[in-house]
């Protein structure tokens, strides 16, 4: 149910860390809380986020709700798909319904992230 | 509301369903099934089930019921013919709405006043005030009545079988006694979807069976429960005000663009009449305007309306529209902002987005 190869916010997002790149999206838990997902904002590559800071904003038809970084860095890519296609966080949230590649600026807050095993506590007090 | 919400007679049904529950308006209520954007659908495609046990059902009986309802709302209810319903608000002295109705005539000198959720304390304290030394009686209902709607163009081939009342005698806006699923009931032909569609009140106890018989009379036909979520799209989508959004104490019917419903010449005059006259001489001091936009972002209740460089209202209601794919709002805007076609821009967030005022409503139905 939660992938164990990822690292996860108290927010609810994900991120797989792949050298020095992170892909960061929402989890299965939050898209199915939002409900049905129909817009998602995005910054621009290149912008720099601090680790924690509000990235971007995910809506739902009934809810809107804060994208945080769960590590800082520069933005090197962000999901175009998602413009056209936002049901794709709920279809496929740890794939194709990615958000963001950050360029990580400190390998070592991905410690600072829950493990798989205190996430699925986190979503299991909810 | 500091009490324990209630349930309604469905909350057990809606439970089996796994429906996501909320609190609203002091009851526990579906806010969704399988999601909001799938059962609009049904609605708007085949046909959506609606547990509003929740509203309000007022009962006025006597031989002053009528001028007694005619004092009190602004509406004239002793202009209806028994068996029809009009659209109605009710409002303080000051003239502000306090909430807005339906009022059924169910006989000469009896009514049904249908008030929301939210309101139905308010309402039947008023009613009651105002009814004080006319020959009119009120019955609170509300918490003895179940309500469930049927909605969508395939509601009334899945209905009719249920009953004996004939369907074809009551058209839009029209109510009839019967039997459904052998349950005694009143059955309007009314709704807040914008698609054709029934709804039906029993006493609480027949609750499950009418939903029931509803759920196994549509199954073939793709009928499907619809939670609070899908209900306020699609009224959003019909242009329908919803009270707290549209429509509260620091609106008139006239700023909201419904003067329609407000009888001035009526007899007798009724509480709000002499402030509403004069709002009425006054007009609008802003217009309830639809608005679609064609920027980026989905305008959502509270945000501002710019027209360039001048703040002219507020987004009253807004989502991401399921059947025309883009995002639309109600919003109040100064008068002279109101023309369709006019281009405005909503702050959504920290940025602006344009958009531009259409005519209400967004979505009208077909068939």
């Amino acid at each position: 149910m939660i992938p164990a190869d990822l690292r996860y916010t108290k927010e609810h997002e994900w991120v797989r860390v792949e050298g020095d790149v992170a892909t960061v999206g929402i989890t299965a838990h939050a898209a199915d809380q939002l409900g049905d997902i129909v817009f998602v904002e995005l910054p621009e590559p290149g912008a720099a986020l601090a680790q924690f800071a509000t990235f971007g904003v995910v809506e739902s038809v009934k809810a809107v709700s804060d994208l945080f970084a769960p590590v800082g860095g520069e933005v090197v890519e962000a999901n175009a798909a998602l413009a056209a296609a936002p049901e794709v966080v709920n279809s496929d949230p740890y794939g194709a319904g990615w958000m963001l590649r950050i360029r990580l600026a400190d390998p070592a807050q991905v410690d600072a992230l829950l493990d798989p095993a205190a996430y699925e506590a986190l979503v299991a007090e909810a | 509301m500091t009490d324990e919400p209630r349930s309604t007679p469905l909350t057990g049904r809606h439970e089996a369903l796994g429906a996501r529950m909320v609190d609203f308006a002091g009851w526990r209520m579906p806010i969704q099934y399988t999601g909001i954007l799938e059962e609009h659908r049904a609605v708007r495609e085949r046909a959506g089930l609606f547990d509003l046990c929740h509203m309000g059902e007022l009962f006025v009986d006597g031989p002053d019921a009528g001028d007694a309802l005619a004092h009190a709302v602004t509406t004239d209810p002793r202009s209806l013919t028994v068996g029809r319903a009009q659209y109605s608000m009710i409002c303080a002295p000051d003239g502000g709405v306090l909430d807005d109705l339906i009022i059924y005539r169910l006989a000469g000198d009896r009514y049904l006043v249908v008030a929301n959720a939210s309101n139905a304390a308010t309402v039947s304290d008023a009613l009651a005030e105002r009814f004080e030394g006319r020959r009119a009686v009120l019955d609170d209902r509300s918490l003895a009545t179940a309500l469930i709607a049927i909605q969508g163009p395939a509601a009334r081939g899945i209905f009719a079988p249920l009953t004996f009342v004939d369907l074809d005698t009551i058209r839009y806006y029209g109510i009839g006694e019967g039997t459904v699923a052998g349950v005694p009931a009143l059955v309007a032909r009314t709704g807040y979807t914008g698609e054709d569609g029934f709804e039906v009140f029993v006493d609480a106890a027949a609750g499950t069976t009418i939903w029931d018989a509803l759920v196994d009379a549509g199954r073939s036909a793709g009928l499907a429960p619809v939670g609070l979520g899908a209900r306020d799209t699609l009224r959003l989508e019909a242009g329908m005000p919803l009270y707290g959004n549209e429509l509260d104490r620091e609106t008139t019917p006239f700023d909201a663009g419904l003067g329609r419903v407000v009888k001035l010449a009526k007899e007798g005059g009724f509480v709000g009449s002499d402030a509403l006259a004069k709002a009425a001489e006054a007009g609008p001091r802003k217009r309830l305007v639809g608005l679609v936009v064609r920027g980026r972002g989905i305008a959502r209740h509270g945000h501002p309306v710019w027209a360039a460089d001048r703040r002219t209202g507020a987004v009253t209601s807004g989502t991401m529209s399921p059947t025309l794919g883009v995002p639309i709002a109600m919003a109040y805007v100064a008068p002279g902002d109101a023309a369709p076609g006019t281009m405005l821009d909503v702050e959504i967030r920290d940025a602006r987005a344009a958009a531009e005022v259409v005519p209400l409503p967004f979505y009208t139905r077909t068939r």
